[in-house]
């Protein structure tokens, strides 16, 4: 019931209190035109502040009344959730292992972070699901387009159509898991039409970054059919000469929450690709994600990428719904692809 | 892009005086700002802050491409759709042409392995007329160890482009077009990438060799942390660099042996070690790749060279690098082989 909740200047602020509002009751109790004189703002303004107080008391209301369950001023309860989670669709990273610790893939609607040291495959995971992502609906993908934020310039587009021819000659295969009464049709996609779709931006300092997910919502609106964002990674401009750690930390969590809620207006998936550092825990050093603490918090799904010997795992380190597990894969020529050693299974941690 | 001035952006005259007003000048320094502070320092409505946001996004935000309008016009636009083959056969397979503009590709290796024998051929080849398959241009080469031999540069020519070399003034021409620079320090160093940047932007440089970044930076600082941030300006400069002027860059780096016994790993990796790693670890050295985790991440590109039973085998198939030696460097397991002319 506070007006400092108000989504208004402070200086209006400030003459509200001054006038002796303190509630957002008052002020809905009062006119427009009380309001505006008391305060000493437009009539229109004055409207304005009253809207911004009824919408919000009307929120603390109904959290008292609780019959009046749904519309709670943009909630949903959990029963409708489900429903959505059910069908919510997932992007397949072409390794079997790590779809099935995945529950299936990539999920739309979260913000997932890839991390790892370099040359584990990061770049290879991001090209790969910007690929799989326009795998057609009969073939149980999305169909979509991807948004591809380079930082690093690590995009090589020659990987790209390699990964795309790949996946167009091993696509048959994917229509045995979900339609198995589909007639086994020539796919009719081209490689070129693949690389048509991935929408490519290279960013160069992190204001660019930063103004670039602020446009994200204005294009992804023009483009609907855009499935996926990754960046590439998330941390390169972050690491070099940043004085300022905490404007760093708030800039940061600022970045994750609008990816957070473009994820979710336009049901897509959000990947982030993170590089590692090294940090002194309990006596020895050991590997950790770039960006501190605070950003370990920022993103919904956290997979970390690690050797183990000789091969290429994948570990869910933090998710709300997936279990702890790890998975191998391996990086070759066609793509991501399971791993061929003989120990295959999933290690459950 | 980002010291772009907020006044020049066609925001409403209102808003933009308010910005000005407050000394927040360029894009950066709003874009520095949270929301919610900016609220507070403009004195503005929510409201008002997003929709002068969305527009400086906008505005600084950088072109939008699709991958398959990059791919042509690197087709169209650069010698063999921009990659400096290296008439290594396996390794300009594994890199779709050679080694590509752009990027930083960074050349690893143990003392005597060939590194600056190979920065020579290539500051060759890039001298090299097209019909020959080079880029017809300028070489800089930053010889920081004092390791650059013309005596041997021309044999090399000599021994694989007799064709050219043994022409009159040939010799001349080509090795006429390769710079060598040899800063002794730091300071002097960044001095010559500032002039590096210079010459790049007459467009004449194709290629740009640095030998060895790891001399430059060991002989400087002695803790760690201060040796990653200085590099930390250079590793975003010369990236840059190669970005924007489209050319390959090449870095040799050292190795050093590490301390400790196994590789780093992260915190869940504590419980399950890796039960045999069989003899041939605990008796190998084991080296790593100086510079640290955030050159390692900064490149794009790492190449390691390895000696295989003393020698430098020739093989038709590269093999590709698996495990943690791509960060560490070991005397067995699985190799990279690749065909040498030379």
């Amino acid at each position: 019931m506070e007006v400092g909740m108000l989504p208004i200047s402070a200086s209006k602020r400030g003459k509200l209190l001054a006038a002796g509002y303190t509630s957002l009751h008052s002020i809905s109790r009062a006119s427009a035109s009380q309001l505006a004189t008391d305060i000493e703002v437009s009539e229109d303004e004055a409207c304005e502040i009253r809207k911004y107080a009824s919408q919000t008391s009307a929120l603390d209301r109904s959290i008292g009344n609780s019959s009046n369950t749904s519309n709670l001023y943009g909630g949903q309860t959990a029963w409708t959730m489900l429903n959505e989670e059910k069908f919510s669709t997932r992007i397949t990273t072409s390794c079997v292992d790590l779809d099935n610790i995945l529950g299936g893939g990539i999920t739309c609607k979260e913000v997932t972070e890839l991390g790892g040291v370099p040359g584990i495959g990061k770049t290879q995971i991001g090209i790969q699901l910007a690929v799989n992502v326009q795998i057609p609906l009969e073939y149980g993908g999305l169909g979509g387009k991807a948004i591809y934020i380079d930082t690093e310039g690590s995009f090589m587009v020659e990987r790209v159509l390699q990964i795309a021819e790949a996946c167009i000659e091993d696509m048959p295969e994917y229509s045995h898991h979900f339609h198995n009464n589909v007639q086994d049709c020539e796919v009719k996609m081209h490689p070129n039409s693949i690389l048509e779709n991935i929408f490519y931006f290279r960013v160069c300092s992190y204001t660019e970054q930063i103004a670039l997910v602020n446009y994200l919502d204005k294009f992804i609106e023009e483009h609907k059919d855009v499935k996926i964002i990754i960046i590439d990674s998330v941390t390169f401009h972050f690491r070099q000469d940043f004085d300022d750690m905490a404007l760093r930390t708030r800039l940061l969590n600022e970045m994750a929450l609008k990816l957070m809620k473009l994820a979710r207006k336009f049901c897509l998936a959000v990947v982030l690709l993170n590089q590692v550092t090294t940090k002194y825990i309990e006596g020895s050093y050991q590997l950790t994600l770039a960006l501190g603490d605070s950003w370990s918090h920022s993103c919904t799904n956290r997979i970390i990428l690690f050797w183990n010997g000789d091969e290429r795992h994948a570990y869910i380190d933090k998710s709300p719904s997936l279990k702890s597990a790890s998975a191998a894969y391996s990086v070759t020529t066609r793509g991501i692809r399971n791993s061929n050693s003989s120990c295959k299974r999933i290690k459950m941690v | 892009m980002a010291n772009k001035l907020i006044k020049q952006m066609g925001l409403p005259n209102s808003i933009a005086n308010i910005f000005t007003a407050r000394n927040i000048i360029t894009a950066k320094d709003a874009l520095s700002l949270t929301e919610f502070e900016l609220m507070e320092q403009l004195d503005v409505g929510m409201a008002e802050v997003k929709s002068a946001m969305a527009h400086i996004s906008e505005v600084v935000c950088p072109p939008c491409q699709t991958a398959l309008l990059l791919m042509e016009q690197r087709v169209r636009d650069e010698r063999s759709a921009g990659h400096l083959p290296t008439r290594l056969r396996g390794l300009d397979e594994a890199l779709c042409g050679g080694l590509p503009f752009g990027v930083v590709t960074e050349l690893v290796g143990p003392a005597g392995i060939g590194k600056t024998q190979f920065c020579l051929k290539l500051s060759l080849l890039a001298s090299l007329p097209a019909n020959c398959g080079g880029l017809d241009g300028r070489v800089i080469y930053i010889d920081v160890e004092s390791k650059f031999s013309s005596r041997r540069l021309i044999q090399i020519g000599i021994e694989n482009f007799p064709e050219i070399f043994l022409k009159k003034g040939m010799a001349q021409e080509m090795a006429g077009r390769i710079v060598i620079l040899r800063p002794t320090s730091l300071s002097e160093f960044t001095e010559s990438l500032h002039h590096v940047q210079v010459s790049l932007l007459q467009k004449q440089v194709k290629l740009l060799i640095i030998d060895s970044m790891a001399a430059l930076v060991l002989g400087e600082h002695d803790c760690g942390a201060s040796r990653q941030q200085v590099l930390g300006w250079h590793v975003s400069f010369i990236k840059s660099l190669a970005e924007f002027s489209r050319i390959p860059i090449v870095v040799t780096n050292q190795v050093r042996s590490q301390t400790g016994d196994e590789p780093l790993t992260f915190s869940f990796q504590a419980r399950s070690h890796s039960i045999k790693k069989e003899d041939r670890a605990s008796y190998d050295s084991h080296l790593v790749a100086a510079l640290g985790i955030n050159w390692a991440h900064a490149v794009t590109i790492r190449l390691v060279l390895e000696a295989r039973s003393g020698l430098v085998l020739l093989d038709d198939d590269g093999i590709e690098m698996k495990g943690s030696e791509i960060n560490t460097i070991h005397c067995q397991g699985q190799k990279a082989l690749f065909n040498s002319e030379w």
